[in-house]
Order: C-alpha cells, then structure tokens, then sequence
C-alpha cells in the first residue's frame, strides 16, 4: 500500500493555498502541524495554537501588530520598466491586493518606544519578489537610517528574484548590500526577521548580512528550491528541511521568536545595541 | 555589432556557452605567470569547483580566483559542473581578504550554471555564504575584475562578480536564472527555453548596452591571442584602478551597482 512506501515524516502541504484560504473556510489546517484550527481562534496575529507557526501576512497587517507609529518613505521612487509580456498587469493586480506601491513596505516606525528605520515585504506581492523598485526602497531605508543615525528592522518574505525584471533584479542583491555596507561602517544595527518564506535571492544577500538574524517559528528558509534539490538528489527531503528551526541548530539563526513576542523582543534588542 | 564576425541568436550563444571551450586552470596559465595554487576555506573543507591562488600579471601580483567545470566525467563530479559549495565562496572570501591585506588586485574568472543545489549545500548555508562574499566584496579595498568566460548563472555568479569591472567573453551569458529555469517558473514548462533565452537578455551585447558589463572580450580561434588581448587589457585597466584611492574605489564600486 502507497501509505507504507511515504517517509516517517508528514508530506509538505502548500502553504500558500492555505494561507490563501483563510479568509474563507471556518476551519483551516496548519500547513506544519496539520492541526484543524477554528479561524476565530487564529486571531489577528495569525497563529497556530498548536504549533506557532505564523500564517503569511499582508505587510499591512503585519505591521498594524507592530506599532501605530508609522510614517511612510519614498513612496514613489522609481519609474518602472515593465516591457516583459504581461507584467504591467500582474503589477497593477499585486498593488490592488497589497494596497502597496511595490513587494516591501518602508517607513520610520516607533516600536515599543523605539525609533527604527523598518521595512516589511508582502509575499502576496507577486510572492515577494525582488524587483528594481523592491531593491530601491530597501537601499533608500538604509540610506536615510544612515543620515538618521537609526536602526534598521527588515522583515523579509520573498521567493527571491522578479523573474520579469531579469538580470536588474540579480543587480538588486549587490545595490542593496552597498547600502548595508555604508549603514553597518556608520556602526549602525540591521536586524532582520526572517518570515515565511525567505528564500533565493534575499536568502542570498540582505537577509543573512544583518547583525542580528531572527527568525518567526517554522518558517522556510533557504536559497535553493526544495524540489530542485529534490530534482538534483534524486531523493526526498525531510518535512523540516530549510525551517527555521533546522537553521537555528546549524548555526545561522541567532534566535527565534513568536509573534506575540517580536515588538518587545525586538525593542529589547534596539536598547541593547545602543551605542553610549 | 560590426566587430563580430556573424550575429548569433540568444539560444546559440547559451548552447556555445555551456561548451567547455577553456578550463580554469587554461585560462590563468594565460593570464599569470608563476600561478601557486592556494586551497581551503580555512573552516572544513576545499572545494575544487573553485582554483584560487597566486601569480604575476606582467609583473604585478595578484590573486585569481575561478570558478571550474572541469572536463573529464570525475572532474564534472567532484567540481558539480562548476557550481561551487558554501566553502568554496568562503575560500574566496578568503583570499578576497589576504589580498586587501597585501594590496594586490583580484581577478575573478566565472563559468558556473549557479551555485550548487544539494541538501548538505543548503545546510552548510549556501545562501549566507553567497551573501557574505557580496557584502564584502562591498568593502574590499583593492581592485577587483571580474570575467566572465562561459556561463554566468544567478547568485552563484553575482557571488563573484560584485566588481569594479565586469566584462564576458563573446559567447558567454549572465543572467538572473537560467533559461531552463526561467521556463519552467514562469511557464512551468522547461522546454520553452529558446524563447526564455531571448526574453532573458543574457547576451553580452544587451548586457553592454544596459552598462550591466563594461567589456566584451573578443574570442579568437588562436587562443594565444584571446590570451595576448585579455592581458593587455587586463594590466591597462588595473592600472587605471590601482591609482584610485582604496576609499574612492570602494565608494565607485557601490556607485556602480545603485544605478541598478
């Protein structure tokens, strides 16, 4: 029987129709645990009773959980190429949804009476992705956090490069380290939360280069696709690979915080920091 | 362009580029003299994918570090075609480092399908590894050129080419993800990826013209003289380089990739 050939391990659901689902069902099934959840018992921050996972948020809910004290930068940045058969409209369609102007939100929040320089990327963005625009704004944060002697919080959840925007979007991956060079010589702290998903080319560039790497509890991290992997071994992988948790016991996550926790959690870490 | 002998398709140019027309070890033996390979990441391991080491470009030292596909079948194996593990850019960080230490310039040569995609890659932290050796590149205080010579594929290439210069052999590519890839992401169909190769712009030419690379190097069927050319171009724009302060070079370097 088919039960007998699976691993030990529970299959991988897709995250991402779950998460799409909650709006809907009145009970929804953990993408980790696979624990049935009464949507009412979710809550506004989002979270599995069960297990803490964190179910993918819009930046502006996310944000709405983390202070009422924001004040939106650079709005409009950039002018966008968007020449790739297409694209202008799955754009158009990601700002509707998102009610954002690109895959990451930026501004000057208070946290916890902390004064932070704070960026948040939306998976429901074109799934995050790291277009020019995406890596003008993030660059732009650090380079006002620079001038205002602030620290950088960045809350980072994409599937890696806009593959619509071709080898500008690879372009962004150095751009925006050039801009945590000059943040991190001026001795300036970068905390970065890595959420569910973080993956390819941010894994690969501002998402590691932060001083202080967190992560929310399970959430998937890691710079080569699971089944490209899978494509390349010719074998499964185990249902915690690239969760955070994993990466915490290798040694690439500092700490890993639930929901709840994160706005003291990460003030705590701000005063900590600071430099007497 | 007139320059070029015959207009080659994208699709043409990503099959000539995938042919193992020069080995690393060929390559450096054409540029430097006196090379003296130098191994290890310093932590747990040599990764072969990547040859780094030392020799005289005309006469100045410098460290050269490239990335190899290898030929024969074992070589493929040991090297995964070319796509180097997290201790392989950690030994490049390395070397990155020791030649700021003794203010020698660094020349990279870059013919990888893209960093490599294994379960023990992924644990050892190939994505932090390929974002350290860019942050760093960032800040290194010497010169830094970067050519690519077959295929230059994603993060695994950028890893490598956060440069002052990067310029790419005539039947080369560089390019966000490979056309295979991007086929099967886009269309979820791999075999699209004549059209994706288009699409891409991973030409040197296109990659010219946005300024994503500052030179072509012309190929040549006498090797001797693709040779002869890249080192004269080589020891002229190092020149260049070396009479920039350290600090005006790393700010020039951030400058180039903001435009982006």
């Amino acid at each position: 029987m088919k039960i007998f050939n699976k691993e030990h391990t529970l299959p991988q659901r897709d995250s991402k129709s779950i998460n799409e689902q909650i709006p809907d069902g009145m009970w929804i099934a953990c993408p980790i645990c696979h624990q049935s959840i009464y949507r009412n018992e979710l809550g506004t921050l989002k979270v599995c009773p069960e297990c803490k996972y964190g179910f993918r948020l819009k930046a502006r809910n996310r944000l709405a959980l983390l202070t009422t004290n924001f004040t939106e930068i650079n709005k409009d940045i950039m002018v966008e190429k968007t020449d790739f058969p297409g694209y202008a409209d799955k754009l158009q369609r990601a700002k509707t949804t998102t009610q954002l102007n690109e895959s990451v939100l930026t501004g000057i929040a208070i946290i916890d009476e902390q004064k932070v320089a704070l960026g948040i990327m939306d998976s429901y963005f074109i799934m995050g992705s790291l277009g020019a625009k995406t890596g003008a704004k993030i660059a732009k944060l650090f380079d006002i956090a620079t001038e205002q002697h602030l620290p950088v919080i960045l809350f980072t959840a994409s599937g890696g490069a806009r593959m619509q925007e071709g080898i500008n979007s690879l372009m962004q991956m150095a751009k925006v380290s050039a801009a945590i060079a000059r943040h991190s010589e001026a001795g300036l702290l970068y905390i970065s939360v890595l959420t569910d998903p973080t993956t390819g080319g941010v894994m690969a560039s501002f998402a590691m280069q932060a001083d202080i790497i967190v992560a929310e509890p399970h959430a998937l991290i890691g710079f080569a696709g699971r089944r490209v992997i899978e494509q390349t071994l010719h074998e499964k992988l185990p249902a915690d690979f690239q969760r955070a948790e994993l990466l915490q016991t290798s040694g690439f996550l500092d700490a890993i915080i639930q929901r709840p926790e994160l706005p003291t959690k990460l003030a705590l870490l701000v005063r900590l920091n600071e430099v007497k | 362009m007139k320059i070029f002998k015959k207009e080659l398709s994208p699709e043409q140019i990503v099959k000539l580029a995938r042919v193992d027309r020069f080995t690393a070890q060929q390559l450096i033996d054409g540029i430097v003299d006196d090379f003296f390979e130098l191994h290890g990441d310093r932590q747990n391991n040599d990764d072969c994918a990547i040859i780094g080491g030392l020799g005289y470009l005309a006469g100045r030292p410098v460290t050269v570090i490239a990335i190899d596909k290898g030929i024969t079948f074992q070589e493929k194996v040991q090297k995964h075609n070319g796509s180097p593990l997290p201790s392989g850019y950690r030994k490049a960080q390395r070397l990155m480092q020791q030649a700021a230490k003794f203010n020698r310039p660094i020349i990279t040569l870059i013919n990888t399908p893209g960093a490599y995609p294994g379960k023990e890659a992924e644990e050892l932290g190939q994505g932090q590894a390929i974002a350290e050796s860019i942050l760093q590149s960032m800040s290194l205080t010497v010169p830094i050129i970067a050519i690519i010579y077959g295929e230059g594929g994603s993060g695994g290439a950028l890893a490598l080419a956060t440069a002052d210069q990067v310029w790419m052999f005539e039947h080369s590519t560089y390019s966000v993800l490979s056309p295979e890839g991007f086929a099967a992401i886009l269309w979820k169909d791999a075999s699209r990826s004549d059209e994706a190769a288009q699409l891409l712009g991973l030409t040197p030419a296109e990659l010219l013209n946005k300024g994503i690379i500052e030179k072509i190097v012309p190929e040549h069927k006498k090797v001797e003289r693709l040779f002869e050319w890249l080192k004269q171009a080589l020891v002229t724009e190092l020149a260049q380089l070396m009479e920039q302060s350290s600090q005006e070079l790393v700010e020039n370097r951030r400058e180039r990739f903001c435009k982006f």
